[in-house]
C-alpha cells in the first residue's frame, strides 16, 4: 500500500471529508513524525509501535570502488519497535495462511 | 523531552489543517489502523518522505532459555521492519550534527 492508496482509503471511510483534506492531512502527520524524530524526540502510539533514534559510532569505511578509506562520523538512525498488539497480528496472519 | 503522541498529532491536524477536533483524532486514528491492518494482511505499506514497513518470514531456528540455559526452538514468525527513508535518514543525521 502506497501513501496515495492509504489517502483514499481513509478517505473513502470519512465521508465527511475529501481526498484533498485527507492528503493535506496525511502529509502534515507524516511531517509531523519526521520533524519529531529528527529533533531526537521519540513517538508513542500504543498498540502500533514506538520509533526512536539508535546511535551509530563513527568509523572508518572505505569507497569499494577506489579502495580509499573515509571517516564516517558518528550518526543516528530512525528506528521502529512495533508494539505488541501488531506483533501479534503480524504473526497471526502467518499462521492463517495469507 | 516527552515522546509524540496521537494527542499531539491530532492538535497538529486541528491547529494546521483546519479539521475539527473530532475529525482530527479520528483521521489520526484511522492512519494508524489502516497501517496496521494492511501489515496484518501481509501487505507492505510504503510512505513516501518516510519510510516502508516491510514483512520477513522468519523460518524457526534453535533457541535457548537464557535463566536456565534450556534450549528451546524459535518458532517460525513474521515481523515487521522498518526501513527509513533517504529523506528522513538524511533529517535525522542532520540532527547528530547539531549535537556535541
Amino acid at each position: 500500500m502506497t501513501k496515495s492508496e492509504l489517502v483514499e482509503l481513509i478517505a473513502s471511510k470519512q465521508p465527511q471529508l475529501s481526498v484533498k483534506d485527507v492528503e493535506l492531512a496525511v502529509k502534515s502527520l507524516i511531517e509531523h513524525m519526521a520533524q519529531a524524530l529528527s529533533q531526537g524526540q521519540r513517538i508513542e502510539i500504543r498498540g502500533f509501535g514506538s520509533f526512536s533514534l539508535h546511535y551509530r559510532a563513527p568509523r572508518v569505511g572505505r569507497n569499494p570502488k577506489t579502495g580509499e578509506t573515509v571517516k564516517l562520523d558518528a550518526k543516528y538512525v530512525p528506528h521502529f519497535k512495533p508494539g505488541k498488539e501488531l506483533r501479534d497480528e503480524v504473526n497471526d496472519s502467518l499462521k492463517a495462511g495469507y | 523531552m516527552s515522546a509524540l503522541t496521537k494527542a499531539d498529532m491530532a492538535e497538529r491536524l486541528y491547529q494546521e489543517v483546519g479539521l475539527n477536533k473530532r475529525e482530527a483524532k479520528e483521521l489520526v486514528e484511522a492512519f494508524f489502523d489502516e497501517i496496521r491492518a494492511a501489515l496484518s494482511h501481509n501487505e507492505q505499506v510504503k510512505l513516501s518522505g518516510f519510510g516502508n514497513f516491510d514483512l520477513r518470514d522468519k523460518k524457526q531456528r534453535p533457541g535457548r532459555n537464557p535463566k536456565t540455559g534450556e534450549e528451546i526452538p524459535i518458532t517460525a514468525r513474521r515481523v515487521v521492519t522498518f526501513r527509513p527513508g533517504q529523506k528522513l535518514k538524511a533529517k535525522v543525521e542532520a540532527y547528530a550534527g547539531t549535537q556535541s
